[in-house]
């Protein structure tokens, strides 16, 4: 090695990779950020007083929530029991739906026309939050569960259809093919084909959904939509904190074991 | 049997993929389709049973119009076709034996097929197809534990119990390794003369179609350049198809593969049962 | 061979389920539709709203054509605090998640006991709905986007936490003894080791984190914790549906590019 190689600048400066190597850039963006942080917490409309005031009553709250209150345990079962059947149920519809709405979702088996209406019903229905939703089948349907389910059908077959295209626009073109040349129609291109290439996945995923139900059924309920938010919302409009933590405990657990069935059976699930 | 004429295909982003492609087959005979690729030798294949709309043009199977059909004639139409994929094409979560039945959709009813409840003759002759092409006992094995040459005689299998008139073949060999693409060329071309059944072989191994094909059709952008008997391949046939190169040990000599051709003469009993199954 | 033997080798009954199995799959069936029929039967549902429904809907489509421009002047301060809230809140989330991720990690967590403590925290975030922190913290700091702030972070330090302790889980060893080898302090080990693997995840995931925060800060108005939620509710309430059309045009807008822009900045990181 010559000795001018030896004294390449390379070995002298280590410097680190960075994300963005351009450090003009890179500072730019940094205050770009600090101006954003200080004008935005400058502009949004706070009431420092009430929020200077806020750690004592946090601590009153805290108190007074403890010990948590089971004493009501009927009225908790109830509401938890009906947070639990409201998933179910919408599990189960959202299910059904999202085979049709996941179908004309996929680009490869449905002429265009139909896939764009299918792919914009789901992106509508994905966009909106589902409390959004839920007000306005409290709006249609009253107060009560029924809304509350409705709410989670929705937002389980838009997510539940959303999987199913990807998966069916991801199968090997050629599959679909073959079955096509054995002139083999529409129906049965599903039941020979698709069905058995992306079953599997679907059934995994209306399972992680039902997971997902039982965590939003707890809280459609703020708006009036049944379940245990219902309760939930009551008692903290009551001040009636040491329910509240009762309840609150009770969800934890309750999307815990959730989530732990929905692990369960999808390690079953071939 | 076949009769294709000023068959054209213009794909929409614009490339000629065919242009006044004809020829006739009226023989049980096995054509082989030989052209360097992006000739045109698997759009020529797929316009023939609409996978792709040719453009313009005439293809005749028997009486039928081919190109006229509406969908659901055209479904009537595909299943006297049978086609076999180079990438097999199998459905994977199914079993062997669904994968071979599924070669029946066309005939059996939808709530029959939901049920797996072929008609016995159905599953009898898959039985019998299951163990010509040497897969006796793997009717429970899901496709995908399978080789990729069990894979091709499961296509294989598939594609015949449509009972075609027809075969369509798209480089059945081309991903498997020497001796197997023989033997599924030999296979193949048994069944297609055992059966009657005139076959169009796309192949890129000139060797392996002049062994094992009757007659063979040269494809050079988009059209044909060479239409004879597998013998009538010389070196310069080959440079006017594919370009300037040493063909020398390309060809097929005079002797080499006879041995290799395909059986002249199969077993008695098995024969028989095929021609049953395929009268059925 | 004699037509017995040829029936034997070939036989014209081929099963693809055993009737066990077939037994098995209708009484999965069975038992998903019975647990479906008892819930749904359970929850009382007033099944009669349901043949005006569609009148309903129809009736409220009507009124709410065509969206109130006018509105659009009231609307634009509750947006921009939407969007300062779900941002203020997804970069509070980054500093809380951090040192908890590093406690919720294995190979990093000093004991089993704060590994555990670290774990609950994440789990105890996550089980808790967005809107349900907002209860809680609207309760604390009193209405206002101080409480929706606050909402969103805890809601996504578990999120955050999660999956950065994954992160840190998978980490390159080799590159961490190698800085250990130096004799390099917990923090330095820390700083110039496993922080650099990391960041890419971290970056990924705030971003991905602030896009869904985008659409759940649209609904904690409805609980008072700030944002264009607390329009939205007012203005439900009020039957003002044209004024209603807007903001879900307007929220619909926003969600759709926060969407757009967390997609393409994730592209750009990796
Ligand atoms: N779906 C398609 N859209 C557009 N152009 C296509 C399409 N399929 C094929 N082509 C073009 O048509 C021409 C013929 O393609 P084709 O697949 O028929 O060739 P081939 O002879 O089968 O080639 P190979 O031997 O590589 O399989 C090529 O130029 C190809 O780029
Ligand atoms: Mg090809």
């Amino acid at each position: 090695m010559s000795a001018k190689a030896d004294s390449a600048p390379v070995a002298l400066r280590w410097q680190r990779i960075r994300m963005i190597p351009n450090p003009w850039l890179r500072f730019g963006l940094l205050a770009v950020a600090l101006a954003y942080f200080a004008w935005s917490v400058g502009a949004l409309d706070i009431n420092w007083h009430r929020v200077a005031n806020g750690i004592p009553r946090a601590a009153n709250m805290l108190t007074r929530m403890f010990p948590p209150d089971f004493g009501r345990w009927s009225l908790l079962f109830k509401g938890v029991l009906e947070s639990v059947q409201m998933a179910f149920a919408a599990s189960f519809f959202g299910m059904l739906l999202a085979i049709p709405l996941g179908i004309c979702g996929a680009v490869n088996l449905v002429p265009r026309p139909v896939y764009l209406v299918a792919r914009t019903l789901i992106i509508l229905s994905r966009t909106f939050h589902e409390i959004i939703i839920a007000i306005f089948f409290v709006k249609i349907f009253g107060f009560g569960p029924l809304a509350g389910v409705l709410t989670l059908v929705v937002a389980s077959t838009s997510f539940i259809s959303k999987m199913l295209a990807e998966d069916i626009e991801n199968m090997p073109p050629g599959q679909l093919e073959a079955i096509r040349a054995t002139g083999a129609g529409f129906p049965k291109l599903l039941l020979y084909c698709v069905s058995p290439q992306v079953l599997p996945r679907y059934l995994g995923v209306s399972i992680y959904r039902l997971d997902a139900n039982i965590r939003h059924s707890t809280v459609v309920g703020i708006v009036g939509a049944g379940g245990i938010g219902q309760v939930l919302a009551a008692t903290f409009s009551r001040y009636d904190y040491d329910f509240s933590l009762a309840i609150l405990i009770t969800i934890v657990s309750l999307v815990f074991a959730g989530e732990f069935f929905s692990n369960w059976v999808r390690g079953h699930l071939r | 049997m076949l009769t294709i004429s000023n068959l054209e295909k213009v794909y929409p982003t614009g490339t000629k993929a065919l242009s006044g492609v004809g020829f006739t087959v009226d023989t049980p005979q096995v054509v082989a389709i030989i052209g360097p690729s992006g000739a045109g030798k698997s759009t020529l294949i797929r316009c023939i049973n609409r996978l792709v709309e040719p453009t313009r043009g005439l293809v005749k199977l028997h009486d039928t119009d081919i190109l006229t059909l509406n969908r659901s004639e055209l479904r009537r139409a595909r299943r006297r076709m049978g086609m076999i994929f180079q990438e097999y094409n199998l459905v994977e979560r199914l079993t062997v034996m669904e994968n071979v039945l599924s070669g029946r959709l066309g005939y059996v009813s939808f709530w029959r097929a939901y049920r797996r409840k072929f008609p016995p003759e159905d599953v009898r002759a898959a039985f019998v197809m299951l163990e010509r092409v040497g897969l006796a006992g793997y009717q429970d094995t899901r496709a995908d534990a399978l080789s990729g040459g069990q894979r091709q005689r499961v296509g294989i299998a598939r594609a015949l119990m449509q009972k075609p008139d027809l075969l369509l073949v798209d480089e059945p060999t081309a991903s498997l390794d020497p001796k197997t693409a023989r033997e599924i060329m030999r296979l193949l071309v048994e069944l297609a003369h055992d059966r009657g059944t005139p076959a169009l072989v796309n192949i890129h191994d000139v060797a392996l179609a002049q062994t094992f094909a009757d007659r063979i059709i040269g494809l050079r952008q988009g059209e044909i350049v060479f239409d004879d008997t597998a013998d009538q391949v010389t070196e310069a046939v080959l440079t006017d198809i594919y370009g300037e190169e040493d063909w020398s040990t390309t060809i097929r000599r005079e002797g080499n593969g006879a041995d290799n051709g395909p059986e002249t003469k199969p077993p008695d009993d098995k024969n028989g049962l095929i021609r049953e199954a395929a009268a059925g | 061979m004699t037509a017995e033997q040829h029936a034997q080798k070939h036989p014209q009954v081929w099963r693809r389920f055993s009737p066990r199995d077939t037994l098995l799959r209708y009484i999965w069936y069975l038992g998903a539709v019975a647990v479906v029929v008892w819930s749904i039967s359970m929850l009382d549902i007033p099944w009669f709203y349901f043949l005006d429904a569609h009148l309903q809907a129809y009736d409220l489509a009507y009124r709410m054509w065509p969206p109130d421009l006018e509105f659009l002047e009231t609307l634009a301060n509750p947006l921009l605090e939407t969007i300062h809230i779900a941002t203020l809140g997804t970069a509070a989330t980054v500093v809380i998640a951090f040192p908890i991720a590093f406690l919720a990690a294995r190979n990093t967590s000093p004991n089993a006991f704060t590994w555990f403590v670290g774990r609950f925290i994440l789990v105890t975030s996550r089980s808790v709905n967005t809107v349900v922190w907002g209860l809680l913290f609207v309760a604390i700091f009193g209405p206002g986007p101080m409480a929706g702030i606050w909402a969103i972070a805890f809601r996504s330090i578990g999120f955050m936490g999660k999956l950065v302790a994954e992160a840190i889980e998978e980490i390159d060893v080799g590159v961490v003894e190698a800085i250990e080898s130096t004799g390099a302090s917990r923090l330095q080990v820390l700083w110039y080791g496993i922080l650099p693997q990391v960041l890419p995840v971290i970056y990924g995931t705030t971003v991905y984190r602030w896009d869904i925060n985008i659409r759940e800060s649209t609904v904690l108005g409805f609980v008072g914790a700030g944002g264009i939620g607390i329009l939205l509710y007012s203005s439900i309430n009020q039957f003002q549906w044209q004024e209603v059309s807007l903001m879900l045009v307007a929220v619909f807008g926003v969600v759709l590019i926060s969407e757009f822009v967390s997609a393409a900045v994730r592209q750009r990181i990796t």
